[in-house]
């Protein structure tokens, strides 16, 4: 079963004038095709303003496309039937850790989901529990959002979205924030929910460091996807990712320089060990 | 400065006041300052005291704390004491001389009102310093709902404020990291006359309000994804229940109405502010 699925996306925001008045379009998403499997992780990369964030937003049926069609789940995301269940489905996480955390108390944010969608008091609390535990904020619980750290925040917000037991999470940029330290905790917590509950994962990021265990890489430019691949595959096109404007782990960089001087090594080199090992091999 | 206004916080502790039900609360509340409105004689201010200190010492919430919470009128209540105290005519004169005169009924007139004042505020800062936020709009949502009937959106309302209190300290915060961006690049706050310092706020208020506007936007977005839609079909993670001990709070409370009441009748019934 195809988790995501979209064909020929377009999507163009309005131009507007001072008055407001429509003076033309602007083409954010242009002609994307996308195919994610259930249970997968798909990482998104592109520099800004190549319709990263709008791609996302179609997922989870906050932006609906003017062209194509987006099936999330096999719904259709332009069918207003749909759009809770699709919003359901597909759980959102926003860049800003401050401006998606809605309650007062940490546990009652992570209620919130559940309370829209109309689950039973003991239940919600059953699922406030279990998503507090998964990212590692249960103690936590009874805190002020406002004192917690970048990093603490994000966790909140992904198990504010795990409550709500969707089968797919679109993560935009959730790291962008944050400091390194706060980069790793968010990312061992999508990675833990990743395999404990099998949920479909789509980060879209600028840090190279956090695709390179992802199934699949898309690369976005100018609203188009122009490259698609698995990490490997991806970063042995050092030049290419280049020439859109983006960069690649600092290990595959190296690697790809000393080959450039003639070292016989491996193209799509991603971890540090893999290097190691290669240039081991060579003496 | 924003900081040192207790009135309206909540303070965090364990004690039967805290654990009662945000409507018993609210309601209570209500009841205590009607109460304060229809008497005007001393065993009814006795008695009101008597309540009062009951409910606070309940609280475990420290009376240094809730006296902090009458700064904020201090003015107000001079004002009142003084001009009731001179202008109330009644009585025999005790003290006279130039154009003034203070007479017994004025005296009277002007420490009640002054009491009365002062257990205004401490009765409702009693009910804001033991509730939480959350609690008191969850309670204002369940008292108000039938107002829905005639289609003032009550949940909408109390989201409203849930999400105001929420986001006050993050703008705090903001209003100080912007305020210190702009003394780096040479503003002035501390000088000038008040119009001068008006004036110096506009490079802080613009982006203060370009910033919220933006978090505004981000948080709409962010409670649809979560699939808020109105208060429609939503359920409660904390509903709230009465439990036996928020009836013998609405027991009790009814027995000081009519014991304050009966007071009220033996005794001329009087309402005056000033
Ligand atoms: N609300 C909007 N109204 C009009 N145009 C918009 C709006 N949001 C985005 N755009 C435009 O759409 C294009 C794609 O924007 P998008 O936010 O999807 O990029 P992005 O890849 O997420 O960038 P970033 O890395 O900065 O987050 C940009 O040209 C942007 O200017
Ligand atoms: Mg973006």
């Amino acid at each position: 079963m195809k988790m995501i699925h979209a064909e020929k996306l377009v999507y163009e925001y309005d131009k507007r004038d001072e008055e407001g008045n429509v003076i033309g379009t602007n083409r954010a998403i242009d002609g994307v095709d996308i195919d994610v499997p259930q249970g997968s992780f798909v990482a998104v990369l592109g520099h800004n303003g190549s319709g990263k964030s709008t791609l996302a937003k179609h997922m989870n049926a906050i932006l609906v496309p003017t062209g194509g069609t987006m099936w999330v789940d096999g719904r259709d995301t332009r069918d207003p039937a749909e759009l809770w269940n699709v919003r359901q489905t597909a759980g959102m996480v926003f860049q800003n850790p401050d401006n998606q955390i809605i309650g007062t108390v940490v546990e009652e944010d992570v209620g919130f989901g559940p309370e829209n969608l109309g689950v039973p008091t003991d239940e919600i609390w059953k699922r406030v529990e279990d998503s507090l535990r998964s990212v590692g904020m249960l103690e936590y619980r009874k805190s002020s959002p406002n004192k917690l750290s970048g990093g603490q925040k994000q966790r909140v917000a992904i198990a504010g979205v795990i409550a709500m037991e969707p089968k797919c999470i679109v993560l935009d940029e959730p790291t962008a924030m944050l400091d390194p330290n706060g980069r790793r905790e968010v990312i061992r917590a999508v990675e833990k929910l990743r395999k404990e509950k099998n949920v479909t994962v789509i980060l879209i990021t600028h840090y190279m460091e956090e695709v390179i265990d992802a199934d699949q890489v898309f690369v976005m430019d100018d609203g188009h996807i122009v490259m698609h691949g698995t990490p490997r595959e991806i970063f042995s096109r050092v030049d290419e990712l280049k020439s859109y404007r983006m960069d690649v782990p600092q290990v595959t960089m190296l690697a790809e320089e000393l080959r450039k001087r003639g070292l016989d090594l491996p193209r799509g080199i991603l971890r540090r060990e893999e290097l190691v090992e290669a240039l081991c091999r060579l003496r | 400065m924003i900081r040192d206004i207790t009135i309206g916080q909540y303070y965090p502790a364990e004690s039967p006041i805290h654990r009662l039900d945000p409507r018993v609360k609210i309601v209570c509340t209500l009841l205590f300052l009607v109460s304060l409105f229809i008497q005007n004689s001393l065993p009814g201010y006795v008695i009101a005291t008597i309540f009062l200190g009951c409910v606070i010492s309940m609280s475990r919430v420290p009376v240094k704390y809730i006296v902090k919470g009458l700064k904020p009128i201090v003015i107000l209540l001079m004002f009142t004491v003084v001009m009731n105290l001179f202008l109330t005519r009644g009585g025999d004169t005790l003290v006279h001389f130039w154009i003034f005169t203070i007479t017994e009924e004025g005296l009277r007139t002007s420490v009640f009102m002054a009491v009365r004042l002062i257990y205004l505020v401490m009765g409702s800062s009693i009910m804001t310093f033991t509730t939480s936020p959350n609690g008191l709009t969850d309670g204002l949502e369940k008292l108000l709902r039938p107002l829905n009937k005639i289609n003032v959106p009550v949940h909408e309302v109390a989201m409203m404020m849930s999400i105001a209190l929420r986001f006050i300290p993050i703008l705090l915060e903001e209003t100080d990291k912007i305020m210190k961006a702009q003394i780096a690049r040479g503003a002035d706050f501390e000088s000038g006359n008040i119009i001068q310092r008006a004036k110096a706020m506009t490079p802080i208020l613009v982006p203060l309000f370009v910033s919220a506007f933006r978090r505004a936007n981000d948080l709409a977005m962010a409670m649809e994804a979560r699939c808020y839609n109105g208060g429609e079909g939503r359920t409660k993670m904390k509903p709230l229940r009465y439990k036996a001990q928020d009836r013998w709070a609405y027991v009790i409370t009814v027995i000081y109405m009519i014991v304050i009441f009966a007071v009220g009748r033996f005794v001329p019934f009087k309402l005056w502010i000033f």
